[in-house]
């Protein structure tokens, strides 16, 4: 077990924890759900079977105390409460401080003892009903229980120990190799092994099938006593082994030959104090006088430079992290670098076919395999699914809600859409914002919503799709809604607005991103101090999104975030019409189909396809680019899914999948709507991105304006 | 070269998990049923190493590790018991017979190819 390992249990055991939070709340809306409870248990479970195998005997401890409360609960003996739940999600707090407790601080003695102490009253009111329990809450904190353990050996502290082995003599007979054994030694850690051969006959004497030789090592390792046992299992009683730990504190003085060779009971410490007399190299006169042997004084010095080696590391040791931080810019750089490299890629590939040559081919191919797993790899470095962030917004629901008196459920949609990591940070403020203001102001209290004919429970939705070359970030609340009324009549009072303005309800909306802007009659702890949805949107500028605000009274409040994608390569469909190459996002095509002539005309000159009994309208992009001369007869639609409805783009040929490198279009078109930039092909033309999303509403507008 | 390893089990299920599963580790595997067969495939087999079950008709496990003991080119081969939590005093005799160490069964395929890691490197 390794480092590695600890970090693996721990990715695992955060795992558990989300997942332990997801039950509990579930459970919360239905307490009798077997499956849930033993969801709950078993991610209890796990965490305290786990951590104690990776030395996290703390939480192993913690853990079980809940655990023994969740089992009886599993028998049904203790019932589901909520208080039961809010103390099971306070303990869950505390296992994930006990888990990144390098980081951060580690939860106090007091903190742990008051959950385990109101686990222990839960179990007793609600099963025997025993009063000899500890006291509860308050007095927990100052109670007589044991004190806590003193600051022990933490579970990845480095310890060095001495080992002294010795093996009988037939130990072969049972197919051991011995040199394994000692290779295992040094896989557990810095191991320092000297031979012993001072029992070796001469060769007379010697027994070719036995073992003469004893080894000393000096082993510094995280794994604790009994890994190193572990090693010599199938041999314990075969051999003797002595283990003991040596101590390498740094402020310690490096010990000399006489006290190790003192220490290992090698030597006695009278003859050590009798020859230092005579100032001469020690280890040279206690070989001379026959005292131990040239094998012991050298696993000695063997000891002392192990310790000294270790000592300096442990100095230089305490800079070294596990994770490395990058500043952006340079993952920047190697992103636009895979990007040119995916362009060069395309090229290779493209003369290697032309050229027919099956040497280059084979080279071009295995070029194109690295290219596409070093993309892959690269992008994969940024990239997060959102559903880690989504997840922690059901807590903060669930608390703010049960604050606030209300009944609310969240869901969620498209966990799984990723987003650079950046990104992914530093959304989760607005969020956090945008969630706090539809909690309290969008849902209305439990009785209002019933007498208004709504369900008791208010929803708040989230939800991630991508569009085109962006991410969409709905926030979506079946609440009261917007008050354009009273949006109007502050942004008057504050000077935003003129009295009579006429203004689009999206321009009303808009004032509620206004800094100092509420309409909240009552300041809570929530919202309402006009705070947040301002700094919520100067958040999504910086992030070169935008937001907008979408109401209807009454039923609710979409607030839609919209994100580009940052990422520098897509998966694109590479189309062409006349001469022209054009570049769809692959995520948002669904099929490709074709028009013939004939479709056209049974449509009476509208753009409508009939796909399989379904009507789909379609753009032709040769109108929209303007492309001159005639399509073929036969054209292909390229369906695409937006918004949940289906548009197709009619163009010549569809050439098929392309990676591609997204490049600006620079400055000077940024004022091209239909276009979200271009990439390079294999043979050096410029393809155009379709920004599907705006090609559809410039057409959407333009039909509008002419009825 | 791959070291080649010998499953000695009357259970096919069990004698099948250990040869997949040495086998995805990168060892070659012979298969025998008992003892008695072991003892007579063995023979220029090439094996670097034997895992054998303890009871078994014919010839059980202690038998076929006290015989590979006294046999002329396998005396040093490594023997690894499959043993179950109730066959203690089991163990005890093949350690004593000269087998090189042991599976508790059930066990997890990784736990078995750690201890053949272990004895054959």
């Amino acid at each position: 077990m390794n480092e590695n390992h600890k970090e693996v249990f721990k990715e695992e055991a955060y795992e558990l924890l989300t997942e332990l939070e997801t039950a509990l709340l579930e459970l919360e809306a239905t307490p009798d759900d077997k499956d849930l409870i033993g969801k709950a248990f078993r991610a209890m479970h796990t965490i305290k079977g786990s951590g104690a195998m990776f030395g996290f005997d703390d939480v192993a401890e913690f853990t079980h105390e809940i655990e023994t409360v969740f089992d009886r609960v599993r028998e049904g003996d203790i019932p589901v409460t909520k208080t039961l739940i809010s103390l099971t999600l306070q303990a869950r707090d505390l296992i994930k401080m006990m888990l990144d407790r390098k980081g951060g601080e580690a939860p106090s003695e007091p903190a742990l003892q008051e959950i385990v102490s109101a686990f222990r009253k839960l179990v007793s009111t609600d099963g025997e009903g025993s009063p000899a329990t500890p006291p509860a809450d308050g007095s927990s904190s100052v109670q007589a229980s044991p004190p806590p353990p003193k600051q022990e050996i933490s579970p990845n502290a480095q310890v060095t120990y001495r080992l002294r082995l010795s093996f009988s003599h037939d130990i072969f007979e049972t197919g051991t190799n011995l040199l394994l054994l000692l290779d295992e030694l040094r896989t557990l850690g810095e191991c320092t092994v000297t031979a012993d051969t001072n029992d070796i006959p001469y060769l007379d004497a010697i027994n070719p099938e036995y073992c003469y030789t004893g080894w000393d090592a000096v082993l510094t390792t995280d794994k604790g006593i009994d890994a190193i046992k572990d090693v010599f299992i199938f041999v314990e009683d075969r051999c003797e082994i002595k283990i003991d730990a040596i101590r390498t504190d740094a402020e310690e003085d490096r010990r000399k030959l006489g006290e190790i060779l003192v220490e290992r009971g090698d030597v006695a410490y009278e003859d050590v104090l009798r020859i230092l007399k005579e100032k001469r190299p020690l280890g040279e006169v206690l070989i001379e006088k026959g005292i131990t042997t040239p094998d012991k004084v050298d696993s000695a010095l063997a000891e002392q430079q192990h310790v000294k080696k270790i000592q300096e590391k442990t100095q230089a040791k305490e800079e070294i992290i596990s994770t490395i931080k990058v500043p952006a810019e340079k993952l920047d750089v190697l992103v636009n670098l895979v990007g040119e490299m995916v362009t060069v890629q395309a090229r290779l590939s493209q003369t290697a076919s032309l050229l027919h040559s099956a040497d280059l081919d084979s080279i071009a191919e295995e070029v194109e395999r690295l290219t596409a797993e070093l993309r892959d790899n690269t992008l994969n470095i940024r990239m997060l699914p959102i559903g880690s962030t989504f997840g922690r917004f059901r807590r903060l629901i669930r608390d703010l809600s049960q604050e606030l008196g209300k009944e609310i459920e969240m869901t969620t949609e498209g966990e799984d859409t990723e987003l650079d990591k950046t990104v992914i940070e530093r959304l989760n403020d607005p969020l956090v914002h945008l969630i706090r203001n539809c909690i309290d102001h969008g849902i209305e209290m439990p009785d209002v919503r019933l007498s208004t004919g709504k369900p008791k429970k208010g929803t708040i939705h989230l939800s991630a799709v991508h569009s085109g070359a962006n991410v969409l970030i709905k926030i979506r609340d079946d609440g009261k809604g917007l008050d354009k009324e009273a949006i109007l009549a502050k942004a008057v009072e504050k000077g935003l607005a003129a009295a009579h303005a006429e203004l689009t309800d999206r321009e009303v909306f808009n004032f509620i991103l206004e800094p100092g802007f509420s309409t909240a009659k009552v300041v809570s702890n929530v919202s309402g101090r006009g705070v947040g949805m301002d700094v919520a949107k100067k958040a999504i500028d910086a992030l070169g999104g935008t937001i907008e605000m979408s109401t209807e009274k009454g039923k609710g409040t979409t607030v839609t975030i919209k994100l580009p994608l940052t990422l520098a390569i897509v998966e694109g469909l590479l189309v062409k019409v006349a001469e022209d190459h054009f570049v769809l996002p692959l995520s948002i095509v669904e099929e490709c189909v074709e028009l013939t002539r004939e479709d056209v005309g049974k449509a009476h000159g509208r753009n409508m396809a009939n796909i399989r009994g379904e009507i789909v309208p379609y753009i032709k992009l040769r109108n929209e680019f303007k492309i001159l001369g005639d399509s073929p007869d036969i054209e292909q639609i390229v369906i695409t899914g937006l918004n949940g409805e289906r548009i197709g783009f009619v163009v010549d040929h569809v050439v098929g999948e392309h990676q591609t490198v997204i490049k600006n279009l620079g400055k000077f078109y940024k004022n091209v709507d239909s276009v979200s930039g271009a990439t390079i092909l294999g043979d050096g033309t410029v393809a155009l991105i379709v920004d599907v999303a705006k090609v559809v509403r410039s057409v959407e507008l333009t039909e509008a304006a002419s009825n | 070269m791959s070291k080649r390893i010998m499953t000695v089990d009357d259970s096919t299920s069990v004698r099948q998990m250990v040869s997949f599963t040495l086998k995805q580790a990168g060892y070659e595997v012979v298969e025998a049923v008992d003892g008695k067969d072991a003892l007579s495939k063995i023979e220029g087999s090439g094996i670097h190493m034997v895992l054998t079950d303890l009871n078994m008709p014919n010839l059980d496990g202690i038998g076929l590790i006290k015989g590979l003991r006294t046999h002329q080119s396998f005396r040093f081969v490594p023997i690894v018991m499959l043993t179950t939590e109730s066959q203690e005093s089991r163990k005890l005799e093949g350690k004593q017979a000269g087998a090189t160490g042991w599976i508790v069964k059930p066990f997890k395929p990784e736990q078995l190819v750690a201890v053949v890691r272990k004895v054959l490197g």
